[in-house]
């Protein structure tokens, strides 16, 4: 390709319109990729072949306490930096390239890996950070400073796979239909602009996170503010990072349910809380104040992937499509009820999600847990590091 | 000595329209007009004409306009006119220059080289006639994080006292004596029916407004004028206002002829004494004196009012801000060096502070730097001139705006900087009784509330227009400015692209 190159992911904003699809069930019980491939691929007018993907969970049985790094390389020197950085911070389990296909619509794909990995337990300790966040840093220190290198995804017992080119031709790259997963999420992009970056495709991953999105969020510039505070590096400019990290800061830093997160997301308009008995009002209102700036305002569907399910969410006004249908355990998202319908024609309970009200799939057995556990969040920084008992004296009580 | 001033103004009367009917003459308190029986005519005493335009609007045949005094200076740019004029008042008075409203010197307004964004077929922008479109904002402290029980729908945590805002713009301090009880008035009975706040200023609370209270600010500057515990708890927020944008560094003084009987028991001082607030607060030399006084507060208004804390733009604002907040402030105020003053010394007010919006931005970003951005609220004041400022303000990253000169305007107030004389004539910024009558306060009040309802809409249109429908979104969200005519310094304080980046 001859020319001047185009602009990269995270150098310039560039608004995409998109289709996304998720297929989960909720028994836990795990199915090839072929299902997702067919929903998404019957979407195909909705990508425009310059961004495709996919996120899967439970595609990792055998090594599912370790943390899965899906890593592209666009060069040796790369890999080889990135590799030394890994051994530094990280113990690795097992390292090997992630197995393709060659599809003749793919054309320059990067040099693809995964590595299965735990923190090191000394500079984990040192570090004064839990797991999540350590590693966390680590991610984010790879994507912003190791040219070259990104982090597709680095869950555990999950991974991303994802690319430039139309999301069906993307899965046959990556071959999905070899992996089983208990739930699949699928993006097919529509970028205004041709950025042709494997790491900017979507699904957009941090540690167990994923998000398929399908709009342009008007606040966005308001969301990243807001997070860059707490340490979050917006590199890739993209709704979908920002619409991550809240998520992550919400959920996992602040302790709330996913499904709170989505809420402060969307929040309650003024004149319905006005509408509200006191003591709700006064919840939701403190809620609105306290994350102000965690309010996501303009068009989006997302599809958030996690290790306890599924969380579709509309823009408060509802100006996105998405679908969702139900079949005993097997539970069916995507822009189009067509895209549903092609993979589980006597699919129940189809219906549009609501503006501003998550709709949350979880695997029975959280859904168990969560239902007997404390309705109070706690804070990341509250609990005790799990890799600190045992290691530092105890503190003397009352001391 | 002979008096070298030239007039600045010169009425121009058309005679043929004029019926010498004298509402001229009754309506100049300046004594500009005088009809000569003798000479069958009226005259006019250019001199002493400040074109407030009340005579203009007055005059029932329009008949009357003021235009600048022909006199042209020497043609140097250097030595203008205005600094020979200047000179020679001085070396007839010995005395400081006096000078009222804003800064009018030709320095950048930054607001007129940032543009708004707007929507177009990649998201959809939103109507409000037919969405929810929020402009509601809570000023006051916040938890970084909150605590909730999510099956109770509760909050554990305690939250900090907050007040609310149907818009996203307040009246800014203008005290009882800069300007009358009937403009104090009209402006708590606007914010009454806006759902936002006027500030008392540093005049105390005339029990007339006690009434409004809880749509008041209290403020409590150098001079402590007014102020005791039932003034503290009367307001919904206490405000310590350290330093005003007009002028920086200085206090304020009220001469002892505008401290009439209401003056007077309102700031709690003796009749006809001058109320003279001091440059600095005398119990605020640092930082950490400033965090007793802000806690001093609290605890007089048991912790249940936010105290914000005003300081004037000035050239290390956003380290400024930063101790602020460490030090207990739940609102920063910042007020630029456009900022209107009922008085100021001319060359502070020409020369001394900085545009709000490189302070706003800078503060903003700095708090956003330290992590504490979000535990606080921002406020920009200093020249709001329309709507499209207040959503320039808000996308800079400020949570409000303070308005002062705007709501004067919508009363009557023609900018003509005369406040220090105490003779306007639209009853404003005097206390002679005869001029404040000529203010109705519930008619001006209907006026500012027209002002501010004409420009929410216009603010919900234009984030209707860039896809927005909560004021929420729209704070801090930078991209949707762009600037014109800046250099990349410029940008780059402001923390905007360039238009067509």
């Amino acid at each position: 390709m001859g020319g001047r190159d185009a602009l990269r992911e995270g150098a310039v904003r560039i608004p995409s319109g998109c289709a996304i699809a998720g297929i989960m069930d909720r028994s836990g019980q795990r199915h090839d990729g072929s299902a997702i491939l067919k929903s998404i691929a019957l979407m195909h007018d909705r990508s425009n072949g310059l961004g495709g993907g996919f996120a899967a969970y439970g595609i990792y049985p055998e090594y599912k306490d370790l943390y899965a790094f899906h890593i592209m390389y666009e060069s040796k020197e790369a890999r080889t930096q990135t590799e030394a950085y890994l051994d530094t911070y990280f113990m690795s389990e097992k390292q090997e390239r992630i197995p393709t296909e060659n599809v003749r619509s793919i054309k320059n794909p990067p040099d693809i890996w995964r590595y299965f990995l735990v923190p090191h337990p000394v500079r984990l300790n040192m570090s004064e950070l839990d797991e999540a966040e350590y590693t966390m840093q680590h991610v984010f220190h790879i994507n912003g400073h190791i040219p070259g290198a990104f982090v597709a995804s680095s869950g555990k017992d999950m991974g991303a796979f994802k690319g430039v080119g139309y999301p069906e031709d993307i899965g046959e790259f990556y071959r999905i239909g070899d992996y089983k997963a208990w739930a699949w999420t699928a993006h097919g992009r529509f970028p205004t602009n041709t950025p042709g970056w494997w790491g900017g495709a979507h699904p957009f991953t941090l540690l167990n996170w994923s998000i398929v999105h399908n709009g342009e969020i008007s606040s966005y510039d308001a969301n990243r503010r807001y997070v860059e505070q707490f340490g979050y590096e917006c590199e890739l400019q993209t709704d979908t990072e920002v619409i991550t990290y809240l998520f992550d800061l919400l959920s996992r830093r602040h302790g709330f349910s996913q499904e709170m997160a989505a809420h402060i997301m969307t929040a309650n308009a003024w004149d319905e809380i006005d509408r509200m008995d006191p003591e709700r009002a006064r919840f939701e209102t403190a809620l609105r104040i306290a994350y102000s700036s965690a309010l996501v305002n303009g068009p989006f569907s997302v599809i958030l992937g996690s290790d306890e399910g599924l969380l579709a969410l509309n823009d408060r006004l509802k100006l996105r499509a998405l679908m969702a249908a139900e079949k005993g355990s097997m539970v069916y998202l995507a822009s189009e009820q067509a895209a549903i319908e092609i993979v589980c024609p006597d699919a129940e309970n189809v219906r549009a999600i609501d503006g501003g009200v998550p709709f949350v799939v979880q695997l029975d057995e959280v859904a168990r847990r969560k239902s007997t556990a404390s309705a109070e969040n706690v804070f990341a920084k509250d609990k005790p590091h799990p890799h600190e008992v045992g290691v530092l004296p105890n503190r003397r009580k009352g001391a | 000595m002979l008096d070298y001033m030239l007039p600045r103004y010169k009425v121009l009367r058309d005679a043929d329209a004029c019926v010498q009917c004298g509402v001229c003459e009754r309506s100049c308190s300046n004594e500009v007009h005088r009809v000569d029986g003798e000479l069958g005519r009226v005259v006019a005493d250019h001199a002493r004409c400040v074109n407030c335009q009340r005579c203009v609007v007055m005059c029932p045949t329009q008949a009357l306009a003021i235009a600048n005094w022909p006199q042209v200076g020497n043609g140097s740019n250097n030595w203008t006119l205005d600094y020979l004029q200047d000179i020679a008042k001085q070396a007839q008075t010995g005395a400081v220059l006096l000078a009222s409203m804003g800064n009018p010197q030709p320095y950048p307004v930054y607001w007129d080289h940032l543009l708004l964004n707007a929507s177009q077929v990649t998201n959809p922008s939103i109507d409000p006639l037919r969405e929810p479109m929020e402009t509601r904002v809570f000023l006051g402290g916040r938890p970084d994080a909150l605590k909730v029980n999510e099956r109770e729908r509760a909050v554990l945590t305690d939250m900090p006292p907050q007040i609310k805002l149907d818009v996203p713009l307040m009246f800014s301090a203008m005290s009882f004596g800069s300007i009358s009880l009937n403009a104090q008035k009209a402006l708590a009975m606007a914010a009454r029916e806006l759902g936002t706040y006027f500030n008392t200023g540093e005049g105390g609370l005339h029990r007339d407004l006690e009434a409004y209270a809880d749509h008041a600010i209290v403020q409590v500057a150098s001079g402590r004028f007014g102020v005791d515990p039932h003034y503290l708890n009367a307001g919904a927020a206490v405000e310590i206002k350290i330093g005003q944008g007009a002028k920086p560094g200085i206090g304020g003084h009220l001469p002892g002829e505008k401290i009439d009987g209401e003056v007077s028991r309102t700031r709690m001082i003796p009749q006809g004494t001058d109320a003279i607030s001091p440059a600095p607060h005398h119990d605020i030399y640092s930082i950490e004196d400033l965090r007793q006084l802000v806690f001093s507060l609290k605890e007089a208004t048991r912790y249940a009012k936010p105290v914000a804390v005003k300081i004037a733009a000035v050239h290390n604002v956003a380290a400024i801000a930063s101790g602020m907040v460490r030090a207990g402030a739940d609102i920063v105020v910042l007020d630029g060096f456009r900022g209107g003053t009922g008085a100021a010394p001319k060359r502070i007010r020409d020369n001394v502070g900085i545009p709000v919006e490189l302070a706003l931005a800078a503060v903003d970003q700095r708090l956003r730097d330290e992590g504490i951005r979000s535990t606080v609220s921002l406020v920009a004041a200093g020249s709001i001139r329309s709507s499209a400022d207040v959503v320039r303000a808000i996308a800079l990253g400020a949570d409000a705006v303070y308005c002062a000169s705007a709501p004067l305007v919508a009363l009557g107030c023609h900018q003509c900087q005369d406040c220090s004389s105490g003779k306007c004539n639209w009853g404003i910024a005097t206390q002679r009784p005869e001029l404040t009558k000529r203010l109705n306060p519930e008619i001006a009040a209907e006026r500012v509330v027209n002002l501010v309802r004409g420009w929410n809409h216009e603010i919900q249109e234009m984030m209707g227009g860039m896809g927005i429908n909560a004021v929420d979104s729209l704070r801090g969200n930078r991209l949707m400015l762009r600037g014109v005519g800046l250099n990349e310094k410029e940008l780059e304080i402001l923390g905007v692209k360039y238009a067509g980046e």
